[in-house]
């Protein structure tokens, strides 16, 4: 990675200056042009290192309190069609394909979701559960009681 | 929560124009104020409502090698086990969950190497056995938690 995105992810991963100028505000710090400095934000963003940027709402606060890792076993053949499907739907955040590790592990999809309860929870899994048909085989719900360890993103 | 709050969470986590005056060009998007819509931003982040304003980058993406790992430890010997995982500085989250798996963590790595070694380190340590679990494809993600 060049040396300036470098320094604009570590200048910009606490987040953006709430000024009204906050890219010249940046580019003064980093010693680089505002236009540049646009350029090379709008550059990680086509190629996906950066997803997107704006807000990033904390779930609890949002009343989002019954956060699950929601896994399936589903048939390798479907999973990569019925994945795109699960992680398209608008209460899963993140979804993933792993690697089975049989015989203890046989989940290959795993989809976090968000509910304002253990109930709603419990409603988005049966929609997923419809959404994946006959392609599932068995599916589990592992709930967080604890965050143990949040450390921010670092740079190698 | 109010109005614009709301509006904040459910329209502006994602689009956050790269001009000169962007809080402007959002504000004028929500129906306010440059000056309101940065109050509110640093009214929400004070209040913990938003952790963060600004770009959310993808950390493999950036470089480095991750994965997930879970392992399954008796009740009586996880707070050994949890101190002794989260001592590595390669372990970036570490969560508790009901189930026989008890203890997720993601490692994240410099190289790909490195990511055998730490769990064969932490097996040893630990005693106990460490899933690998790193993702091999990721479906559409996008963030649409609404307020």
């Amino acid at each position: 990675m060049k040396a300036t995105d470098e320094a604009i992810v570590r200048a910009t991963q606490g987040g953006l200056p709430l000024v009204a100028e906050p890219y010249a505000a940046l580019a003064r710090e980093l010693g680089v042009a505002q236009d540049e400095l646009c350029a090379r934000l709008a550059a990680m963003l086509e190629d996906g290192r950066i997803r997107r940027i704006g807000a990033v709402p904390n779930h609890y606060a949002l009343g989002y309190k019954a956060n699950a890792m929601t896994v399936w076993d589903v048939a390798d053949d479907a999973v990569d069609e019925l994945g795109a499907a699960v992680g398209a739907l608008e209460f899963v955040t993140h979804c993933y394909r792993r690697p089975r590790r049989l015989p203890d592990w046989r989940y290959n999809l795993f989809a976090m979701v968000h509910g304002r309860s253990r109930a709603e929870t419990e409603a988005h899994r049966a929609a997923i559960r419809a959404q994946l048909g006959g392609a599932l085989a068995a599916d589990d719900v592992l709930y967080s009681t604890r965050i143990l360890k949040k450390t921010g993103l670092r740079l190698a | 929560m109010r109005e614009l709050e709301r509006a904040v969470v459910n329209r502006l986590q994602g689009g956050f124009p790269l001009a000169p005056r962007p809080f402007a060009a959002a504000a004028a998007e929500l129906g306010t104020d440059e000056a309101t819509l940065i109050e509110t931003l640093r009214a929400m982040l004070a209040a913990g409502t938003l952790t963060r304003f600004g770009p959310l980058f993808d950390a493999e993406r950036l470089g480095g090698a991750f994965t997930l790992c879970a392992m399954s430890v008796p009740a009586s010997d996880l707070e050994r086990v949890v101190a002794q995982v989260n001592a590595h500085p390669e372990v970036a989250h570490n969560y508790a969950r009901e189930h026989r798996f008890n203890l997720w963590f993601v490692l994240a790595t410099g190289a790909r190497a490195r990511i055998a070694e730490v769990i064969a380190t932490i097996e040893a340590e630990t005693g106990y056995p460490v899933l690998d679990l790193p993702r091999e494809r990721e479906y559409f993600i996008d963030l649409r938690l609404t307020a």
